[in-house]
């Protein structure tokens, strides 16, 4: 009896809630696996993509999306082992878990925290609410491959942003085997959008997209072409999030900043009266 | 139209100076340059006025830092709280003088400098002066940090308006300044410098550099400010955010707009037009949030244009000091012949423009009220920013579309609403892509209610809690 031939998986991007190859059909390879090299005709289709996801997402109610966050750690907590047996510490899974729940429970709070009536000298209602800036580009960090990707997408679709994510080129895995996580919580197609590959060679294009309202620009090592990209950014005004001055301690509590840094404040005002 | 007497507002209530300093350090001084600001209503010289070169602007700055680590960054917010009360009130003592500059120099009505930049000037620094010593109740973390030196660059529409909305939470939140006014409207930035001394503030807690574009770049560009705030065009938001790229500069940017004023069939039309003429000709439609594209639903647009063109018929144009006057003079010749070019392009591209009888004064820069109608999306008068009394009229039928028209622009400042129906107004504004949503209302300002932009109309909020962000190390 000869022991059983693997069938081994084929690594591709997630765009639009499906797993196509690169269309530029070119690949590179990570721990013997060839993982899809995204081109920017490939950030352009996850664009469309996240643009077409941004009403249904944004319009879900507050409920629905922090348990469909929460559907994501309940489905990551199921697959503990499979990023394990790719290198990912099991500490490292565990936390990545707890901060999708952590996030989850954000999801109908934000409005109340962020948001607050103001007493206006008038007879007017007025009231102030947070809503989500709309499609964001992230630039993930390499390490940690998965708790630095969940770190920096959670907070971005909590509130009903969509995300384009260029994952780091040194740690794919943990990225590709997410997005299977993300495909089977009943998140819909196009709020996350994952692309593998060379962000020093998609990002431009990611960052120069007029359609793309913001930039988080976290996991950009090279300070050169952080300003590079934020310059870019500035062609439609996107709003940037910059690198971190120091190294982050991604275990460490996240804070609300992440999320408050892709919210839009919108005021409405009507009179009183009989 | 009723005959009126005159009712000018008195020049004597304000001495205008033959000419200003830059306000630096508690004292004014002398510039690099000279120039000339003029009354838009006669083009009558009013003041020279020095304008700061990259060496002035580099004392400015190094006096706010000096000023920020030895005085105001170590002073109490309870301390800082009592100078901004201070400020506020002496805004309201000398609120008369401060509104008749503000209207000889933009050209404003004396009824809007006095009834609404004016109150609004005081509120501000009164409500910001109540965050001084609460910072830690703001929803930044216990003790949120201030960040240092503020550049702050304004524009010429609400002169002393936009100052106070950049240097009160500024301050409030212990910061120091250094702003530079508009080249066409210093004056009022210069007498509030003269209040800042008559409040005993610290020397180098504010300072004015007056200017133009290059003074505002020196600022902007300068390596001892930790953040820059600007109010004007998108182009030039566009340049500034590049430049700070790759710094650690906190940026906000209120910019341009193009915002859809939307009427609905069932919208009370007296109400709605007042607020149409509101909308577009307050402060002669020289607002960043002003409503430049009326949507009228397809049934009541006969009525609704037949109302607006009746009304606009009694609009008076003229001496911005008579207190009778609705619209008075555009701020400069340049804008002037950029409303002048946007307008003739409008007619080129077929559509059909409109103005009531108006006589207009023969010196100074004036443009009567005009509304194009049959204008299409793809015109430019339906997608640039004009900031002149100029009014795009375009129909819709449904509410779906509606929305589809009004968020069709690359700005997302404000939005304006008119229905009887409660439940349309709140359907409307969840999908209104703007920063302030006027529902049955128009161009309504509050210190406490935030104020700014979706999209390429910039980013950050002034006024409200939210209007603190900005100033904080958060």
């Amino acid at each position: 009896m000869s022991e059983r031939i693997a069938v081994r998986k084929t690594y591709k991007l997630f765009i639009g809630g499906k797993f196509p190859r690169s269309e530029s059909g070119r690949s590179y390879p990570v721990q013997n696996s060839n993982v899809a090299l995204a081109s920017r005709k490939d950030v352009r289709d996850a664009v469309l993509a996240a643009r077409a996801a941004v009403k249904g997402w944004s319009g879900a109610t507050a409920y629905n999306r922090g348990q469909i966050l929460y559907r994501v750690a309940e489905m990551l907590e199921g697959r503990r082992d499979q990023f394990v047996g790719l290198g990912v510490p099991a500490a490292e899974v565990d936390e990545a878990i707890d901060r999708w729940v952590w996030y989850a429970g954000w999801a109908d709070k934000l409005t109340q925290v962020y948001g607050n009536a103001n007493p206006v000298a008038g007879p007017y209602f007025n009231l102030s609410a947070p809503e989500p800036t709309g499609v964001v580009g992230v630039l993930a960090p390499t390490e940690p491959a998965l708790l630095g990707l969940v770190s920096v997408v959670a907070p971005a679709i909590v509130s009903g942003n969509t995300v384009v994510v260029l994952v780091a080129e040194a740690s794919p895995l943990p990225a590709i085997t997410l997005s299977e996580v993300l495909a089977t919580s009943d998140l819909p197609g196009g709020v996350v959008n994952l692309l593998t590959g060379r962000p020093a060679e998609t990002a431009p294009w990611l960052a120069g997209h007029m359609d793309v309202n913001a930039l988080d620009l976290t996991g950009v090592d090279d300070p050169e072409l952080a300003a590079e990209l934020e310059r870019a950014a500035a062609g439609n005004l996107k709003r940037v999030l910059r690198p971190a001055a120091g190294p982050v301690d991604w275990t460490a509590d996240p804070g609300v900043g992440r999320m408050t840094a892709l919210l839009e404040t919108k005021t409405v005002w009507h009179p009183k009266g009989v | 139209m009723f005959e009126y007497a005159p009712a000018p507002e008195s020049r004597a209530v304000v001495e205008v100076k033959p000419s200003y300093g830059l306000f630096i350090d508690g004292e004014f001084v002398d510039g690099e340059d000279r120039n000339k600001t003029v009354n838009p209503a006669s083009e009558e010289v009013l003041a020279e006025v020095a304008w700061a070169g990259p060496a002035n602007v580099d004392r400015a700055v190094r006096a706010a830092r000096r000023a920020y680590d030895e005085v105001w960054g170590p002073m109490s917010g309870r301390d800082r709280a009592k100078y901004l009360f201070r400020i506020a009130r002496i805004v309201q003592e000398r609120s008369r003088e401060l509104a008749v500059l503000e209207s000889l120099d933009n050209g404003k009505p004396i009824r809007e400098s006095r009834d609404v930049d004016l109150p609004l000037v005081a509120a501000h620094f009164f409500y910001y002066a109540g965050w001084a010593d609460k910072l830690g109740h703001a929803g930044y973390g216990p003790d949120p940090r201030p960040l240092g030196v503020a550049g702050q660059v304004i524009p010429w529409n609400f002169p002393l308006l936009m100052l106070a909305w950049k240097i009160a939470p500024a301050l409030a939140a212990g910061n120091t300044v250094v702003l530079k006014p508009a080249e066409t409207t210093p004056l009022t930035a210069l007498l509030f410098a003269e209040i800042c001394q008559q409040a005993d503030l610290p020397p180098g807690v504010v300072n004015i550099v007056t200017g133009a574009g290059e003074t505002g770049r020196a600022l902007v560009e300068h390596d001892g400010i930790a953040k820059v705030a600007f109010t004007g065009s998108t182009e030039v938001g566009r340049q500034i955010a590049r430049s700070v790229a790759g710094t650690r500069k906190k940026l906000t940017l209120e910019l341009g707009g193009k915002a859809a004023n939307i009427v609905f069939d069932d919208a009370p039309v007296d109400q709605a037009v007042e607020g149409i003429v509101n909308g577009i000709f307050f402060n002669q439609g020289h607002v960043c949030c002003a409503g430049s594209r009326l949507l009228v639903q397809e049934s009541v647009y006969d009525e609704v244009l037949g109302s607006l063109k009746r009304r606009m018929a009694r609009l008076r144009v003229g001496d911005p000091l008579d207190k009778n006057t609705d619209i008075g003079a555009i701020n400069s010749a340049a804008q002037l012949d950029r409303i002048r070019e946007l307008s003739e392009i409008g007619s080129s591209e077929g559509a059909e423009r409109w103005s009531p009888p108006c006589e207009l004064p023969d010196r100074g820069f004036w443009f009567a009220p005009t509304i194009f109608t049959g204008v299409s999306q793809a015109h430019r008068i339906a997608r640039e920013e004009i900031f002149g009394p100029v009014l795009s009229v375009l129909t819709f039928r449904t509410p779906a579309e509606a929305v589809e028209k009004a968020n069709n622009t690359p700005y997302g400042l404000s939005a304006g609403i008119w229905t009887d129906k409660g439940s349309r107004i709140l359907w409307m504004a969840d999908r209104l892509r703007a920063g302030v949503v006027w529902a049955n209302t128009f161009n309504k300002f509050d210190p406490t209610s935030p104020f700014g932009g979706y999209k390429e109309s910039g980013y950050g909020r002034e006024g409200g809690r939210q209007g603190l962000e900005a100033y904080l190390d958060v």
